[in-house]
């Protein structure tokens, strides 16, 4: 078993996953932990869909940073105004109020044009750890609800793909740093959320191996979300089922009355889907070579910022904090 | 079947669904000739279709063709599909036998290879083969049809409308990609039109169109601003790559668009239909909703929306909470009894309070579950004429005989298993 992974120590944590399994609680939940821990942090949401600010209980996020948890900051990335804030600070090219047709020729090139939109994305977030590292932000942590399994290498990869296709001028000569930073592993790491279902499992097998291969970004931890509880240790199940057993099913039915079948069933329920869980489980476990952090299923009746503070706590019990 | 599921309303609902209208996907995979279905990433979008054509396969005379775009390996194995790209496969007749089921129809699959399904595309438009290979060969080719983000999107529309017009198939089911966000799929042919045709690739390439590649720029007004700060950004030389590769699309252009429109008239046919999956949860139900008001905005037609991953309605009965209740509570004195009646393993009376409560707990945590669940169902607005409830399974659906089980929930099927 590897030890817990000392995340909290970095600067910059990104959390990919396979859609569904969790990815934007694990990412407020980290940063919850964190301010908790004292630090000041900014939550960057990469993908539009306000699942940080559900997950804050917050209104819908801005470009601008907004405290949506006392010491945390949620941004909502829009590459517009990253590209107008670069231009802003890289060109002094005077932009006032919208790009205009600008921006949809600059849209345009950047769609078509390897890793510029992902530049403008990553270059941001870059950007704000840069200037804090050098004293002028003040963000102890950036965490990052990165784009899916499928997006995150060409995201990440973004700076080396620039350099691949733009020989010269400021964007080129700026990736460097960039890369330097993405690869230093006591500033940035990397983590996937999965769940210990087949689909998430094999994403997450074929992402490591992905990174490793394209990326020079270092890997933080596997993050095992909605882990299901064990309900027995082999002895018990032996007497669970006998329970099933029709003796001790009348015996049940006449302290329980007649239901008692299905609270068994729901049992066997839990089991089964634990026990299809397991052997996914195993194969992760078997496969990849990452700290692996497990956090619970919630029976909780609704997400939201209670549902954060939840998992921030397992995410702390499991950092060993 | 249990005793409270027979008495509770949900539960009666489920198992007479089959039977009812509304409560089956037959009407739909009887008369349409392709049914796409979407839904947010995770909801078990790929099972649910395959499991739909399985179910046309069985029941129906005809060839039903599943196209799947990213399937789990082992179902994918199981429909004989293995890294063989576009190339659409029969699923042989021995699979079913194993299932339990005589099919009437045939049930092909094929799996989308978007970089494959590009390159015939841009051999179906080109001029000759020489403008294609300019095309295939330019290094932002490759980029721009991984990368764009309809690209998929476009393509997986597109080869259904190949498919649907070559008449190969009675039905087609089509899986969607995941995407960032289900509507972008019913966006891609007009963007896909708008992005390689459209007013603004004239104008990007304008200077290279007058002044020849290396050769003097010739700026209007508008387009300056933008060349000088490209150009400051990127260098020339990128800006002049990229106007090269549109510059090769560009002849292609009237072919492109005259298909794309094809392709949207296709999703707007009234043999084409929609069918919406969802699970029980914030996000997923969220985008199912967005969608299902969206596709009645484009007049586009829902066929339905299937609610995937459902707990067992048992778990909401009074009568089941009572009794884990019960069990957790008296869990001494049952013990005792059991101890007493049943002799051994019952003879560790702690072993067996520990087990008793333990299940009593593990009901009343899944109730939690299933109530929010219930809960977010009843704020369910509109969503078409069918509505078809799909459990749990407790095991993964990896092959025919899961296939199988799960199509008996979207419609009738004779099983001898």
């Amino acid at each position: 078993m590897l030890r817990a992974p000392d995340l909290l120590g970095r600067r910059l944590l990104f959390f990919t996953g396979k859609g569904g399994v969790g990815k934007s609680t694990v990412t407020a939940a980290m940063a919850l932990l964190a301010s908790e821990r004292g630090k000041r942090v900014l939550v960057v949401e990469v993908d539009g869909k306000s699942s940080i600010a559900d997950r804050f209980e917050t209104a819908e996020l801005s470009f601008t940073p907004t405290e949506v948890y006392p010491n945390v900051f949620a941004m909502a990335m829009d590459t517009e105004a990253s590209l107008k804030e670069y231009l802003k600070l890289n060109l002094r090219v005077p932009i006032v109020g919208g790009l205009g047709p600008l921006a949809k020729a600059l849209d345009f090139v950047a769609t078509a044009a390897p890793g510029v939109k992902e530049i403008l994305t990553i270059g941001k977030i870059c950007w704000e750890v840069r200037e804090s590292l050098e004293g002028r932000a003040a963000w102890d942590l950036v965490v990052v609800d990165a784009s899916a399994t499928g997006h995150v290498v060409s995201q990440l990869g973004a700076p080396d793909a620039i350099r691949d296709v733009v020989a010269v001028g400021p964007v080129r000569s700026q990736t460097d740093w960039m890369s330097a930073l993405l690869a230093d592993p006591s500033i940035t790491a990397l983590n996937i959320v999965a769940t210990a279902e087949e689909l998430p499992v094999a994403e997450t097998i074929d992402l490591v191996s992905r990174v490793r291969e394209q990326l020079d970004v270092s890997l933080g931890a596997v993050v095992v979300n909605q882990v299901l509880p064990a309900l027995f240790t082999r002895s018990d199940e032996v007497v669970f089922e006998r329970l099933c057993g029709a003796d001790a099913r009348e015996v049940l039915g006449i302290a329980a009355g007649g239901d008692v079948g299905v609270v068994l069933e729901a049992a066997r329920l839990a089991v089964s889907l634990r026990t299809t869980r397991a052997t996914h489980l195993e194969r992760l476990r078997e496969t990849v070579d990452l700290p692996m952090l497990f956090l619970p299923y919630l029976f909780a009746r609704s997400h939201g910022l209670r549902e954060t503070r939840l998992v921030a706590d397992a995410l702390g019990a499991e950092l060993g904090l | 079947m249990t005793a409270a599921d027979e008495d509770s309303i949900e539960g009666s609902q489920a198992r007479s669904g089959a039977e009812s209208l509304h409560k089956s996907l037959e009407p739909l995979l009887a008369s349409k000739e392709m049914v796409v279905f979407c839904g947010s990433g995770g909801v078990g979008k790929t099972s649910i279709a395959a499991a739909s054509a399985l179910a046309a396969a069985a029941t129906m005379p005809g060839k039903v063709l599943v196209l799947t775009i990213d399937p789990a390996k082992r179902l994918a194995d199981s429909l004989g599909l293995q890294e063989i790209g576009n190339i659409e496969t029969r699923v042989p007749q021995t699979a079913f036998t194993a299932a339990g089921l005589e099919p009437r129809g045939e049930l092909w699959a094929a799996m989308l290879d978007t970089k494959q399904s590009w390159d015939a595309l841009i051999l179906r438009h080109a001029s000759g083969p020489e403008a294609a290979s300019r095309i295939l060969e330019n290094r932002l080719y490759h980029n721009v049809t991984a990368r764009f983000a309809q690209s998929h999107d476009y393509i997986a529309m597109e080869r259904l409308f190949e498919i649907h017009e070559s008449g190969r198939y009675d039905l087609i089911v089509i899986d969607t990609p995941p995407t960032r966000n289900a509507l972008d799929f019913l966006d891609a042919p007009a963007r896909m039109a708008e992005f390689f045709g459209g007013r603004l690739l004239r104008w990007l390439t304008l200077p290279y169109r007058v002044g020849g590649k290396r050769g003097a720029r010739w700026l209007n007004y508008a387009s300056k601003p933008f060349y000088q700060v490209a150009d400051r950004l990127l260098g020339n030389q990128f800006l002049e790559d990229i106007a090269e590769f549109f510059l090769s699309f560009q002849e292609m252009y009237e072919a492109f668009v005259t298909r794309a429109r094809a392709v949207e008239r296709l999703l707007h046919d009234k043999r084409t239909t929609f069918a919406v999956v969802t699970t029980l949860e914030d996000g997923p139900l969220h985008e199912a909703e967005l969608f299902c008001a969206e596709l009645e905005k484009r007049n586009l037609h829902l066929g339905c929306l299937v609610i995937n991953k459902v707990l067992p309605s048992y778990l909401l009965s009074h009568s089941g909470v009572q009794a884990a209740d019960k069990l957790s509570v008296n869990a001494e004195s049952v013990a005792e009894r059991l101890a007493a009646t049943c002799g051994s393993p019952f003879d560790d009376t702690a072993r067996t309070v520990r087990v008793l409560t333990t299940i009593g707990e593990s009901f009343r945590n899944f109730t939690v579950v299933a109530r929010r669940e219930s809960e977010l169902r009843s704020h369910l607005g509109r969503h078409g004429e069918v509505l078809i409830e799909v459990p749990a399974f407790e095991v993964d659906i990896a092959d025919i005989d899961g296939l199988a089980r799960l199509a008996e929930f979207l419609l009738p099927i004779e099983r001898t298993v």
